[in-house]
């Protein structure tokens, strides 16, 4: 095997007994990413030359006997988190040129944890999307099939895990952005409670729903990066002051006599009969681990996409009005007055979707229905929050498809945004709820198309989440493939 | 047909605090423009902000000094619109849910009181600056002041003339200075002012349509703006005619309010919680913490004056004009034991003094230990009133102290009665014919007596001592 | 035929407020789309949320503060390197009309 293709645990196992090193490890990855970006196209920017010189670096400190929690470990960041000195576009031509002064706390966290950044990956405009189709990079295309999305938004984060090209990748989850891709890519992906990981310096889609989350190869690696991650951060209001467990103390642990709600709202027609045949079987898994399932009921599941596709726009509306042509990003140079340069700065420099959502948006907030809309809506949020609560009283996790579908062709659904919108239909409800949720790889279609199952809990409650999917990964022995690039 | 103005004060104060309202950038005015800036304050991409802790404790003094009820929970919305001079495209606000209401403030008019009821009070952000180029298409944004805390301070539509108007926004003005949370500067804009007028027929309850007035820089302004409008809707309906409902700007220089009617489009704000911000509880026991740094409130203070130093309305008035000031005299007051005579020199040659200088109160060179030592000087007879004045003006020009001029320029009274008693005798020898009238009962000829003595001692004579000589000597049997 | 959500002027409308900008074929197509979305959002009216507290925020924190304290700010140049167009340390914007 490829350094590229090993874990993070793989890895530092290799780098703590001198085996390796993090230059060989980077140069492996870029390697990789020589051979098969042109048909991946995960990235928007390469980092290479910083890169090599950080895997030096960390290197050095091996030697040194400094070594940190992702000492020389290469990394992946989704184009929405601000790096110092490093033009970040969140896939919008508004952000072509846009070089933040400062870096993210995650990319703090990370740097100081040791990791090596291999760059900023490819992503659906502001996170806008389910099939990182609305990038102005270009979309990326599914390892496994390149003729099919990767998911989205942070499908360039999957893809680039998926395909070897980096350790692991670091993406955020409005709507599913995290573990959508992560099951159409076969890959783990999870999306934390709402205030675990701070947002600060993730450029906003949505506020109140925006969580950062890892890609990982594996449970173990998504727990490696949570203990670097998570945690309370004062430049946030709404992160949490809550204590943050060491992960990976929960993967050993095993789930018998675990209550495993199965939710019936989650079974809908329109789930593809292979998907749901996947998940079945991980239900089946589940139970010969110890667990035992009941179903479990989430009267307003059907009104959940409604509800986001009212909150998440609305709030994006708002947050990208600062892309103005004032500050920072793209100016359109045919406005004769302020007021011509903003509508053109903005019809020029956000793509179709962007758009449409802020429109969606602006109306839902505008003057004469707001009630009806905005307020309406948050209403049935916290009725869809209840809900979880009273499940999550019954249950110790949920369990159900992360997608209804596998991966669909390029171009199969960017014409019809309701049927865009529907692909997220399993995942939004965790964000309304802030609770934490996670995708993990539970087999293939016999067309060779990665499957995920979804795994939920009650807020904070990511330790348990990751001693669930490390329990079912060890038992359902999903066969190791490689997609072929 | 006789119309009843009704008026509503809307008052922006920046508050004084060191940092920005959501980011650690100084709230300073005057800085080189964007030097204070950061990610946050420009609205970069990702960016949140976190509220500064004491922005809430400013604006929880205001509450509590014009009697506000204060609500247990309020919560931060964002104010939608696009404009070069806010960098997030919102203006982070309060709306449905605001710190503090119905509220009230007292004002004195025509020699009586009135209350002035206050809807709101509640916090926001500042905008930054626009500037345009006189030979250019172009204008120039300085964001230094985005972020700087403001509070709003909403009136009930209380107010029935342009003079109450004044009244109220002083009485607000000096709250919000006394209270150490604003500077009070309304040329540079740190305390503004717009109003909602509207006429209605004398008698009649429902209100008329208002025009809302802006750009109004001093309370001179306020009062010849909102005169003006008065004048303005009443001429509109003796004519017949109607009232838009319309912002109006003050042209100072032509006196007159304009319509800014084309200029300015119905606003759709869309307000909406913002997400970014976490609700403010305020519990008792933070309530009674900000009431225990709360100062004297200018009222309060004025009627002390006149209870415990016997000053007139009018004396105590002028003393409390700023907390500073107030101070100071209070400070002369301790150290002298004279209220009276303390008043009279605070107001006289001290404001004096200051006003020729443009100076503050707190520029004065003049320690109140030195006004205070003078004042005892007086009252033991070291110098006479008329040395004082000269005492005075030499302290506050070189700022040291009385003991120090009187001895530099040699000004010590005489009190040697032996010294005294020699010159009034010769005064006395000079003038037999004056001493025939006063003995054959003529006392105004005492004063003459006076003058001539202290002319001859060229007035360092302590005037007390000078009278009882004379009186002693001029006596008919000596 | 299915009922109008938002009509053609209200697109544009709502466009302005949004300071977005579309050709004809453009706002055609935005109108239609917009009518799917917003009729798919009429589903929400089937619940009763008579006397629900509108939940907008993911987890009920309150009170976060930052003390009263200077921190550094950005070097001017900083925060003026992104800028489309500059001069004298601020930023140029066409002239507002008035």
């Amino acid at each position: 095997m490829e350094l590229n293709e090993l874990t993070i645990h793989e890895l530092l196992d290799r780098l703590r007994a001198g085996e390796t090193s993090s230059a060989e490890i980077t140069a492996s990855v870029f390697g990789r990413i020589d051979a098969v970006e042109k048909e991946v196209h995960a990235y928007i920017t390469l980092m290479r030359e910083t890169a090599l010189a950080e895997a030096e670096a960390a290197d050095e400190r091996i030697r040194k006997g400094e070594m940190g929690a992702l000492t020389g470990i290469p990394i992946a960041l989704k184009d929405i988190f601000c790096t110092k000195g490093v033009r970040t576009t969140c896939g919008s031509r508004i952000l072509e040129n846009f070089v933040p002064p400062y870096d993210a706390t995650v990319v703090t966290k990370l740097r100081a944890a040791g990791a090596v950044f291999t760059g900023k990956t490819n992503m659906d405009e502001f996170a806008m999307g389910s099939s990182t189709e609305n990038s102005f990079f270009g979309a990326t295309r599914n390892p496994w099939d390149r003729d099919r999305i990767p998911g989205g938004s942070s499908g360039g984060s999957a893809a680039a895990v998926a395909a070897d090209e980096c350790i692991a990748a670091l993406g955020s989850d409005t709507g599913g952005s995290i573990r959508q891709p992560a099951a159409l890519c076969g890959v783990v992906g999870l999306k934390p409670t709402y205030g675990r990981i701070s947002r600060f310096g993730l450029v906003a889609f949505a506020s109140s729903l925006d969580q950062i989350g890892p890609f990982t190869k594996d449970v173990e690696d998504c727990a490696i990066l949570m203990n670097v991650l998570a945690g309370y951060d004062p430049r946030e209001s709404t992160s949490v002051p809550e204590e943050v467990p060491d992960y990976r103390r929960f993967l050993s642990q095993g789930i018998e006599s675990w209550k495993v709600g199965i939710p019936k709202e989650y079974f809908i027609a329109g789930i593809d009969p292979e998907v749901e045949a996947a998940v079945r079987r991980a239900i089946r898994v589940v139970e010969g681990a110890g667990a035992k399932c009941i179903e479990v009921s989430l009267p307003h599941t059907e009104y959940c996409l409604a509800v986001y596709y009212i909150v998440a726009p609305a709030e994006a509306s708002s947050n990208l009005a600062r892309y103005d042509g004032v500050k920072y990003g793209f100016r359109s140079g045919e406005g004769r007055d302020l007021l011509e340069m903003y509508k053109k700065t903005r019809a020029a420099g956000f793509g179709a979707e962007v758009k449409r959502r802020i429109m969606i948006g602006t109306y839902a907030l505008s003057s004469g229905y707001y009630d009806a809309y905005y307020k309406k809506a948050s209403q049935v949020r916290g009725l869809i929050k209840r809900d979880f609560d009273e499940a999550f009283t019954k249950c110790d996790v949920i369990l159900t498809p992360t997608t209804p579908t596998p991966a669909f062709r390029i171009g199969e659904k960017t014409d019809d945004p309701m049927q865009m919108y529907l692909s997220d239909i399993l995942t939004i409800s965790t964000n309304l709820a802030g609770i934490p949720g996670i995708s993990v790889p539970c087999g293939f279609t016999a067309a060779g198309l990665p499957v995920g199952v979804q795994f939920l809990a009650g807020h904070f409650q990511e330790g348990r989440l990751l001693q669930f999917a490390s329990a079912y990964e060890k038992h359902a022995q999903i066969e190791k493939r490689r997609p072929t690039l | 047909m006789e119309f009843e103005p009704v008026i509503g004060l809307e008052i922006h104060a920046q508050l004084l605090t060191d940092a920005k309202i959501f980011c650690g950038c100084s709230a300073k005015f005057g800085a080189a423009p964007n030097t204070h800036t950061c990610p946050v304050c420009l609205g970069m991409p990702g960016v949140l902000p976190v509220l500064n802790r004491k922005v809430v404790e400013f604006m929880l003094r205001m509450a509590l000094a014009t009697n506000c009820r204060i609500n247990p929970e309020c919560s931060f919305a964002r104010k939608n619109y696009f404009y070069p001079d806010l960098p997030k495209g919102y203006q982070i606000s309060q709306y449905a849910a605001p710190p503090a209401e119905h509220g009230w403030v007292e004002v004195e008019i025509h020699g009586g009181k009135k209350r002035i009821g206050i809807t709101r009070i509640h916090m926001e952000e500042d905008a930054g600056k626009l500037m345009h180029d006189e030979r250019n298409p172009v204008s120039m944004v300085d964001l230094n002041r985005t972020g700087v805390p403001l509070i709003e301070i909403v009136s009930e539509p209380d107010i029935r003339s342009a003079e109450e108007a004044a009244a109220y926004l002083r009485r607000l003005h000096e709250t919000l200075v006394y209270l150490g949370i604003c500077d009070g500067n309304m040329e540079e804009g740190s305390f503004r002012c717009d109003a909602n007028v509207s006429l209605r027929p004398r008698g009649t309850e429902p209100f008329g349509t208002r025009a809302e007035l802006k750009n109004m820089n001093s309370f001179r302004n306020v009062q010849r703006a909102l005169e003006y409008e008065i004048k303005r809707q009443q001429y509109v309906l003796e004519g017949g005619g109607e009232v838009v409902q319309e912002t109006r700007l003050w042209d100072d220089t032509a006196g007159v309010t304009q319509s800014m009617r084309g200029k300015e489009e119905a606003h759709d704000y869309r307000y909406f919680p913002d997400p970014d911000l976490v609700p403010v509880v305020i519990d008792d026991a933070w309530i009674e913490e900000v009431r225990k740094t709360l100062p004297e409130l200018p009222l309060e203070k004025r009627e002390r004056f006149v209870r415990d130093y016997q000053l007139s309305a009018y004396d105590a008035g002028v003393l409390t004009t700023s907390r500073a000031l107030a101070d100071y005299y209070e400070e002369v007051v301790k150290l002298s034991g004279q209220p009276k005579i303390a008043a009279n020199w605070v107001m006289g040659d001290i404001l004096r003094f200051l006003n020729e200088d443009k100076k503050d109160i707190r520029e004065c060179p003049i320690a109140p230990s030195s006004l205070a030592g003078m004042i005892r000087l007086i009252q033991e007879g070291a110098i006479s009133g008329k040395m004082a004045k000269e005492v005075v003006e030499a302290m506050y020009k070189t700022g040291k102290t009385p003991q120090a001029i009187i001895e530099e320029q040699g000004l010590v009274q005489i009190t040697d009665e032996e010294a005294l008693a020699k010159t009034i005798a010769e005064v006395i020898g000079k003038n037999p014919v004056q001493v025939e009238q006063y003995r054959a009962g003529r006392e105004k000829v005492f004063g003459f007596f006076v003058g001539q003595a202290m002319k001859a001692t060229q007035g360092k004579a302590n005037p007390q001592l000078i009278n009882d000589l004379l009186k002693k000597m001029l006596a008919p049997d000596t | 035929m299915e009922k109008i959500k938002i009509s053609k002027d209200e697109v544009t409308h709502v466009a302005h407020l949004a300071r977005l900008e579309f050709g004809e074929a453009e706002t055609e197509k935005f109108t239609a789309q917009l009518n799917g979305i917003l009729r798919y959002m009429d589903k929400l009216n089937e619940v009763d949320t008579n006397g629900v507290e509108p939940v907008t925020h993911a987890i009920a924190r309150k009170n976060a503060f930052r003390e009263d304290a200077v921190n550094a700010s950005l070097p001017p140049e900083a925060s003026l390197a992104n800028a489309p167009e500059s001069r004298g340390g601020c930023f140029l914007v066409p002239k507002v009309i008035e």
